[in-house]
């Protein structure tokens, strides 16, 4: 009996040791805090089109970073609370800039996440330069983002046109595809695609035989006209550049008209998990895209992926990883910097270089705030191959960091 | 650009126009009798073509049940909805029936999507009915061919309904003079029920039709149903044969005009209204009184 109390304290005077021990070592310098706390605002659609690849799901994995930061640091790692506040922009650029102004001047917002949308992206950009507060950009495509709308404070995370482009672009043309009929939906985000992909099929040896835009949106949901001309101008590749409930109705119609049997491959923009799970995996069979990100790559990206399925009953799409990813290193920088101050912060991000479970060989660029890293060129699986559910998708090949990224001199950046 | 061509985007067209026919068919039955513009009726669309989904997840019902089913359970709920909400509005101004379902159409909406989310459900085409038989020197999708033939059936059986049997006498009674059929002893009131329901089955079956070509998502509805008022208006409100030819209509124009320019496909239906609504302001088919 004794010698069972003497244990116990013992355990007891250990545990509290190693836990003063661990909290000891954990915290770093003072960290100080501008108004006593810590907000993360998250800034997505998440009623309309695009609210299944990012929008709530996404506000549930930046909690998941706040949680795994103060598991990792302490719970008062920062000095003060971290708080995650959010709002549907509903795709319209004019509320998210009204909202992003809310939440920076009367929510003591210190950062705006996500924001899908490259209109709704820009006119936050601008707010978040008026404003002197930061944003990082990860559901939203433009490259105006580090090109023509650069500014201090505004840095693109996940994925842009470019990288699109220069993987799905360049591959399919290398191996073969080299007459390209492209169709794109006429608004900015299409355009940008249509351009970036032009420039990158030229310049591996393809051309583009003609590219019609669709109305956007498209509320006859119907694309027989442009598949039937398609048949009739026989490119080897339909790049269709279209994106969510869009892209949907085109794949099914490209199907319906069986021009894969006519010898006109599928080449796709932009392809989230969501839109193959939409349309049934054999849909997509054989399709190569580009992505930065697929949650069954390797072990590191599959333990996180477990984690977001617990939580939410879905695999994640790379937009729900980016923004966890994204909020992440926010805090690790805010830690490093020893404030929250924006300028602060950036003085912290630009330069950086790190990875983790997301981010492959990442380098913030100080020039224009692209964050550089891997992409992915990948294949969608047929049902048969896939071994579980969400098994959508094979990596065909990794393409470095410096070549997913537009070359600094062709962004025209000029930072004010 | 050679005929066959041509031929296969007129084909496309009567396959959209199919849509447009069979749902403004159904709102013009329904506002006919009723004098009631129904805005819910392309939520009973989209509860057409996931009623189609759902048999087939749920209960490996596949297609051609489902043709006959859906419609059924939706035209079953489209009843209901009439007996409980939209015949205690009847006497009041149509706009409040008009407010009524679209309000409607908001709760359908977002209930779906509260379930099933926006990004849509997979159904595919009856096997029999997959492949594709060449035109001219390219292949044409057997399962459009199917659904153009199958609308004019189902048009040509409605205007045999309404036109050859009794039934459809006092029906067509009812919606011209409705005051004077009252006169003669016919009981109008009994008829408004079925025929709402029979309207919302139109639609219903239409969304059956469109599951294997279009995204089954919440939305496909509200996207449509705007297509279908300018279709209504073009083809005179309240007029059967009005509705069907100005559907079939305005698919092949916009078809025909996607071909020069995809912007104008949009477009079409509503400088096409705008001119109707000029030069015969009751629609083609329609006669002024019956607005």
């Amino acid at each position: 009996m004794r010698r069972t109390v003497g244990v116990l304290l013992a355990l007891v005077i250990a545990a509290s040791c190693g836990g003063q021990g661990g909290s000891g070592g954990a915290s770093p310098a003072q960290v100080k805090l501008t108004d006593n706390k810590v907000v993360i605002a998250v800034i997505n659609d998440q009623s309309g089109v695009y609210a299944d690849l990012s929008g709530k799901n996404s506000v549930e994995a930046v909690k998941m970073a706040v949680e795994d930061f103060k598991s990792k640091y302490g719970d008062n790692a920062l000095g003060g609370p971290i708080e995650v506040i959010t709002a549907d922009h509903q795709n319209k650029p004019d509320l998210a800039a009204s909202k992003a102004q809310e939440f920076y001047e009367r929510s003591n917002a210190d950062i705006v996440l996500d924001v899908p949308t490259s209109s709704a992206a820009l006119s936050i950009a601008k707010v978040a330069s008026d404003q002197k507060k930061l944003y990082i950009n990860i559901g939203a495509a433009s490259t105006d983002l580090t090109g023509a709308s650069c500014n201090k404070y505004t840095f693109h995370y996940a994925y842009d046109t470019y990288m699109l482009a220069v993987g799905t672009g360049t591959a399919v043309t290398n191996a073969g595809g080299k007459k390209w009929y492209i169709v794109y939906p006429n608004y900015a985000f299409g355009q940008d695609m249509e351009k970036s992909f032009r420039a990158q099929i030229v310049s591996s040896g393809g051309s583009v035989i003609q590219s019609d835009g669709s109305p956007f949106p498209n509320t006859t949901g119907d694309f027989s006209a442009l598949l039937l001309k398609a048949g009739q101008l026989k490119p080897q590749v339909l790049g269709a550049m279209q994106a969510g409930g869009d892209l949907v109705n085109l794949v099914k119609q490209y199907n319906e008209f069986k021009l894969k049997d006519q010898n006109i491959k599928l080449a796709i923009g932009l392809l989230f998990d969501t839109d193959i799970t939409a349309l049934g995996q054999d849909a997509f069979a054989g399709v190569q895209y580009t992505t930065p990100w697929i949650w069954s790559m390797d072990q590191q990206a599959r333990d996180w992926a477990d984690k977001f399925l617990a939580r939410t009953k879905i695999r994640p799409t790379f937009a729900h990883a980016g923004n966890y990813s994204a909020a992440f290193q926010y805090l690790e920088a805010i830690r490093r910097a020893g404030s929250d101050d924006a300028d602060a912060v950036v003085k912290e991000l630009e330069g950086y270089k790190f990875g983790d479970f997301f981010i492959r060989n990442g380098t913030i660029r100080k020039e224009d705030h692209w964050v550089m890293h891997d992409a992915l060129l990948a294949e969608v699986k047929s049902k048969a191959e896939a071994k579980e559910a969400f098994d959508y998708s094979k990596v065909i090949s990794t393409i470095p960091a410096d070549k997913a990224s537009r070359p600094v001199a062709e962004a025209g950046c000029k930072m004010p | 650009m050679d005929l066959g061509y041509l031929a296969l985007q007129l084909f496309n067209g009567l396959a959209n126009g199919s849509f447009y026919a069979l749902v403004s068919l159904g709102l013009a039955v329904i506002f006919g009798i009723m004098r009631v513009v129904n805005f819910a009726h392309g939520a009973f669309y989209m509860l057409g073509a996931f009623a189609a989904y759902l048999l087939l997840q749920e209960l490996q019902i596949g297609f051609w049940p489902a043709v006959l089913v859906a419609p059924l359970v939706v035209g079953a709920f489209g009843m209901i909805v009439e007996l409980l909400l939209i015949r205690r509005l009847i006497r009041l101004d149509p706009l409040y029936n008009f407010l009524l379902t679209f309000g409607l159409t908001l709760l359908i909406q977002d209930a779906m999507r509260l379930r099933f989310g926006l990004q849509g459900q997979p159904y595919p085409a009856p096997a029999e009915l997959a492949g594709s038989i060449s035109i001219g020197d390219a292949g044409y999708p057997v399962y459009r061919l199917f659904v153009i033939g199958f609308s004019i059936l189902v048009c040509l059986a409605v205007w045999y309904a309404l036109e050859r049997t009794r039934i459809g006498l006092v029906v067509r009674a009812a919606t011209e003079r409705p005051d004077l059929t009252r006169a003669l002893g016919i009981k109008v009131e009994r008829w408004i029920t079925p025929v709402f329901g029979f309207g919302v089955g139109l639609a219903a079956l239409a969304g059956v039709l469109a599951a294997p070509m279009r995204n089954v998502s919440p939305l496909m509805g509200s996207e449509l149903i705007i297509f279908t008022f300018a279709v209504v208006v073009i083809g005179g409100m309240g007029s059967i044969a009005g509705a069907v030819t100005a559907g079939f209509l305005v698919g092949v124009l916009a078809s025909v005009a996607g071909v020069a320019n995809p912007a104008l496909e949009n477009m079409v239906a509503f400088a096409l209204m705008a001119v109707v609504l000029l030069v015969r302001p009751a629609g083609l088919f329609g006669s002024v009184d019956a607005g």
